[in-house]
């Protein structure tokens, strides 16, 4: 599957992930080419159903990047992300399909490097897992 | 209320096998409120089936629906259409709900998506704990607001026990004792004279459902 483009879904904090997302495009960063950013007020804002979603309409792999422990604007927006994503691995786990496509990355604003570096090493990594075989889309 | 959890997805799925279309109805009350079969655990059980069925090149398509109670004859029928269109159920209520949907629609297979639990209070955000069986005669009024009979470990009407140490049970050593509770309760009352008075044993077959399915009928109520 050399052809193979895996298709990620960054959710990205509004604190932490999404300026440090300006920043690698204002550094002109090379970016994964099939990734899709969904912005959000806060990593807490992202449910469990959002991450499943994901998969079943199309991703191969999901990200959130979040903020630092303590770092969190709402106070426990991130730690509840990461339960979240947890759960969701739980689910994934049951009908066989690998945890790995799913992954939260802390970071801050100016972290641009650690964004675009954390979706290439995701995206390696899916392309050794092969396409999601549970997309519906 | 009434607690729930929900069932492994693998058994879930095997109900399925035979199937391509059905209905998830969850329930808006009980389930709910302890995260087992509200709005949220319908579409997440929905999306899991349809990528489980889809990755073993089987899809499945799972149409979804939350009415606001469905162990009440008026929202249960609000699923009449949707029914009608699909080859079998999923029901993640509770097992009352389960079997109003059973009642209503005879001709469609109805499966459970969740175990039926207990009645529980919640303790924090996540844990909930049994308090209610539903024994049909209140005796908290003699044990000071703790009941012995969902949890006590042996249902002892005069207890304690003698495996009772520390405050904890002997069947399980995480649980408080609730006659050691039930002591503490009324000793802060001031009504340890309780403790002296004899409960006489329960009328399970009179009181409780050991002579079949109970009923309650209020006439004044009927339309």
């Amino acid at each position: 599957m050399s052809d193979f483009d895996p298709k990620i879904v960054a959710f990205c904090c509004d604190q932490s992930g999404y300026p440090a997302a300006d920043m690698a495009g204002n550094l002109k960063l090379k970016v994964p080419q099939n990734v899709e950013i969904v912005r959000v007020p806060c990593a807490g804002r992202i449910e469990t159903i959002y991450l499943l979603r994901a998969l079943e309409k199309g991703a191969d792999g999901v990200l959130i990047f979040g903020c630092y422990e303590e770092n969190c604007q709402f106070l426990r927006g991130n730690f509840r992300a990461k339960s979240r994503l947890s759960y969701a691995s739980q689910i994934l786990e049951k009908i066989g399909l690998e945890k790995e496509r799913l992954e939260f990355c802390h970071l801050a604003t100016n972290c641009g490097v650690k964004f675009v570096e954390t979706l290439q090493q995701k995206s390696e990594a899916l392309k050794r897992l092969g396409p999601n075989p549970a997309k519906i889309a | 209320m009434i607690k729930a959890e929900q069932k492994p997805v693998d058994e879930i799925l095997k109900y399925l096998e035979p199937y391509n279309k059905i209905l998830l109805a969850g329930c808006g009350a009980c389930v709910t409120v302890c995260h087992a079969g509200g709005e949220k655990e319908v579409s997440l059980l929905a999306s899991t089936l349809r990528m489980a069925r889809q990755k073993i090149g089987k899809p499945l398509e799972v149409i979804e629906a939350t009415p606001t109670r469905q162990c009440e004859p008026e929202f249960a029928l609000e699923l009449s259409e949707r029914v009608a269109n699909v080859e079998a159920v999923v029901s993640i209520s509770c097992g009352v709900g389960v079997q109003t949907v059973v009642r209503h629609f005879l001709k469609t297979p109805i499966f459970p998506g969740v175990n039926t639990t207990f009645l529980g209070e919640t303790m924090v955000h996540g844990v909930w704990e049994e308090r209610c069986q539903a024994c049909g005669n209140c005796v908290l009024e003699k044990t000071g607001g703790i009941c012995p009979i969902a949890r006590c470990a042996k249902q002892l009407f005069n207890g304690p026990c003698g495996g009772s140490s520390k405050g904890k049970c002997e069947i399980k050593r995480e649980t408080d004792c609730a006659w050691q509770l039930i002591y503490d309760r009324l000793k802060a009352l001031g009504q340890l004279h309780k403790m002296e008075e004899i409960i006489p044993a329960k009328r399970w077959g009179v009181e409780s459902r050991d002579s079949g399915p109970r009923r309650i009928v209020r006439e004044d109520l009927k339309v």
